[in-house]
C-alpha cells in the first residue's frame, strides 16, 4: 500500500536498501554537518573578527580552535527554562519544528554524482516544501513564549519568511526552466561543462535574488528583524535557553549550509569541476573528488554570509518588505521570461542541448 | 543624477560591493588586538589606578589630615579620622577608600597639599568577598612603599607641565 503510494508519487522506496544501511547515510550526512555549523559560528566569529580589524576567540584550544567544543557544552550544561506563563508543550516542540526541516532537507542534496539519500524527481518541490515548514517553528516559539518581544519577532519573521519564499520560488522556476527537471541530480548534470557553461551565467539576476532571498530566509543580518538585537533583544528566542536555544542556532546555522549548498547545486553546478572541457587544466585537476568541489562551492558562499553580516547594517521592517515585493518578484517574473526565450532559442553555450 | 542613472545604480548593487570591498581590504590589514595578560599598552605617567599613601624619605607619613581630599571627593569615597600626636602634629588614624565608590578622577591627589594621597599606575586588583575593595590606611601606605619609585618617577615626568 505505501509503497504503490510512493510509486505514484515518484519517490523512490527503501525495498532494495535495508533500513540500517539508511540511517548509516544519515548519520554520515548528518555528523559532518553538526561539526560544519560548529565550526561554521567559530568562522564567522573569526571572519567578523578580522573584518572589523581584531582576532576573534583564540584562547581556548590552539588558535582558538576547540571554541566551538566549549560553546557547546555551555549551551547543554545550561537549565532548560520554561517561563510561567508559557504554552509548555508548543514552547518545547517549537525548536524540533525548526531544526526538523531544515535537517530533512538534506535528503535529497547531492554530494557527488548520485551520491545522494533520496535521489527524488520531486527534489526542487521537496525543498521549497521543507524550507517553507522552517517558519512555523519560528511563530510557534514566538507565540508559546508569551512575551511580547518574541511575539514581534514571530510576527516579523513570518512576513518577511513568507514575502521571500515567493522570490525565492521563482528564482527556482528559472532553474526548473533551465534544467528542464526538478530533480537536483538532472539539475547539476545539466549544467556539464566548464564554469561557463553552469547556470550563474544565464540565470545572474535570479541567481542573485536566489542567494539574497536566502539571507532573508534564514533570518540573517542584514535581515535579521526577526532577531534584531538592538530592537527586540533576541525576537523569538528571548525566552530559551540551554538546549532548547541551541536547536534554534543549530537550525539557523544548519539553513545557512543548506542554502549555500542548493545555491552551488543549482548555479554553480554542483559537484562538477569549474575546468571541464578545457584543455590543460582538465587533467591537472582530474583527480579532485567532486565532493571538495562542491565543498569548496558551499564554503564560497558561506564566507560570503558572514562577509554581508559584517558589512551591512539591518535593514528596516518596511524596507525589507519594498525589497521583497516591489524589487526582487517584478525581476524574477521579468527573467523567467527572459531564460524562456533562451532555452526555446536553444541559445548555447547553455541550452543548445 | 537623473532617475535612470539612479535606477541602475541601485539595481547594479554598486554600493553594496563598495561596502564589501571595505571590509574585504580590512580582512586582511593589520590586527589591532592587544593580547592582554602577555602584551600591555603603554601607559601614561598619569595614569589613575589604586591608590596610595605616600612616606617622606625618613619614613614620616606626608598625610597631614587636612581633610580636603575628603571634602573634595566627588564620591565620597574617602573617610579620614585624626589625633594630635605626642610632638604635637597631627596625623591621621584612619583614611579609609571605598574603591567600589571611587570614580578614579583624581581629584584627591590634586588637592593634597604634600603630595601624600597618588593615584599609581597599578590597576589589576580584585577582592575576593564583600569589604575587600575598602582599604584602609595600612594597605595605602603598603602600596605607596611597594610603588615609591615608580609613583617619584612618574610625578617627576608629570611635573614639567605643571
Amino acid at each position: 500500500m505505501i509503497e504503490q503510494a510512493f510509486a505514484a508519487t515518484g519517490i523512490e522506496t527503501a525495498g532494495s536498501e535495508p533500513l540500517i544501511w539508511i540511517v548509516f547515510k544519515i548519520i554520515l550526512i548528518v555528523l559532518p554537518l553538526l561539526l560544519g555549523v560548529a565550526y561554521l559560528t567559530f568562522a564567522e566569529r573569526k571572519v567578523i573578527g578580522y573584518m572589523q580589524v581584531r582576532i576573534g576567540p583564540n584562547r581556548v584550544g590552539p588558535r582558538g580552535w576547540l571554541q566551538p567544543i566549549a560553546d557547546v557544552l555551555k549551551l547543554v550544561l545550561k537549565e532548560v527554562i520554561i517561563p510561567s506563563g508559557a504554552n509548555r508543550v508548543l514552547y518545547l516542540a517549537a525548536p524540533i519544528l525548526t531544526l526538523a526541516p531544515a535537517l530533512a532537507a538534506w535528503a535529497v542534496v547531492p554530494f557527488d554524482n548520485l551520491k545522494v539519500l533520496a535521489d527524488i524527481n520531486a527534489g526542487l518541490l521537496y525543498i521549497l516544501a521543507m524550507t517553507s515548514t522552517g517558519v512555523y517553528g519560528i511563530i510557534i516559539a514566538g507565540w508559546a513564549s508569551n512575551s511580547k518581544y518574541a511575539f514581534l519577532g514571530a510576527i516579523r519573521s513570518a512576513a518577511q519568511m513568507v514575502s521571500y519564499e515567493i522570490a525565492m520560488g521563482f528564482a527556482l522556476v528559472g532553474v526548473l526552466i533551465a534544467a528542464g527537471s526538478l530533480n537536483l541530480h538532472a539539475i547539476v548534470v545539466a549544467q556539464t561543462g566548464s564554469l561557463l557553461h553552469w547556470f550563474w551565467l544565464p540565470l545572474l539576476p535570479l541567481f542573485v535574488i536566489y542567494f539574497v532571498s536566502g539571507v532573508a530566509e534564514t533570518n540573517r543580518a542584514p535581515f535579521d528583524i526577526a532577531e534584531g538585537e538592538s530592537e527586540i533583544v533576541a525576537g523569538f528566542h528571548v525566552e530559551y535557553a540551554g538546549m532548547s536555544f541551541a536547536l534554534f542556532f543549530l537550525a539557523e546555522y544548519m539553513n545557512m549550509i543548506l542554502i549555500s549548498a542548493l545555491a552551488a547545486v543549482m548555479f554553480l553546478g554542483g559537484w562538477l569541476s569549474p575546468f571541464q572541457g578545457v584543455p590543460i587544466l582538465e587533467g591537472l585537476f582530474s583527480f579532485v573528488p567532486g565532493m571538495v568541489w562542491l565543498f569548496l562551492k558551499v564554503s564560497f558562499f558561506l564566507f560570503l554570509f558572514l562577509w554581508l553580516r559584517a558589512t551591512f547594517p539591518r535593514y528596516r521592517y518596511d524596507q525589507i518588505m519594498r525589497l521583497g515585493w516591489k524589487v526582487f518578484i517584478p525581476i524574477t517574473i521579468v527573467w523567467i521570461v527572459v531564460v524562456g526565450l533562451l532555452v526555446m532559442g536553444g541559445v548555447p553555450p547553455w541550452f543548445d542541448r | 543624477m537623473t532617475a535612470p542613472a539612479r535606477y541602475f545604480k541601485s539595481l547594479l548593487l554598486t554600493e553594496l560591493f563598495k561596502g564589501l570591498s571595505l571590509t574585504g581590504r580590512r580582512l586582511f590589514s593589520r590586527k589591532v588586538t592587544v593580547q592582554y595578560p602577555e602584551e600591555k599598552t603603554p601607559q601614561s605617567p598619569r595614569f589613575r589606578g589604586h591608590h596610595a599613601l605616600r612616606r617622606y624619605p625618613n619614613g614620616e607619613e606626608r598625610c597631614i589630615a587636612c581633610k580636603l581630599c575628603e571634602a573634595v571627593c566627588p564620591a565620597v569615597a574617602i573617610t579620614i579620622e585624626s589625633e594630635q600626636r605626642d610632638d604635637g602634629t597631627r596625623r591621621t588614624t584612619r583614611y579609609d577608600i571605598d574603591l567600589t565608590k571611587c570614580i578614579y578622577c583624581g581629584f584627591c591627589e590634586e588637592s593634597c597639599p604634600v603630595d601624600a594621597i597618588v593615584e599609581t599606575r597599578f590597576f589589576e586588583y580584585h577582592g575576593e568577598k564583600r569589604g575587600d575593595l575598602v582599604v584602609n590606611k595600612e594597605q595605602l601606605l603598603a602600596m605607596g612603599d611597594r610603588f615609591e619609585k615608580e609613583i617619584a618617577e612618574d610625578r617627576a615626568r608629570d611635573a614639567l607641565y605643571r
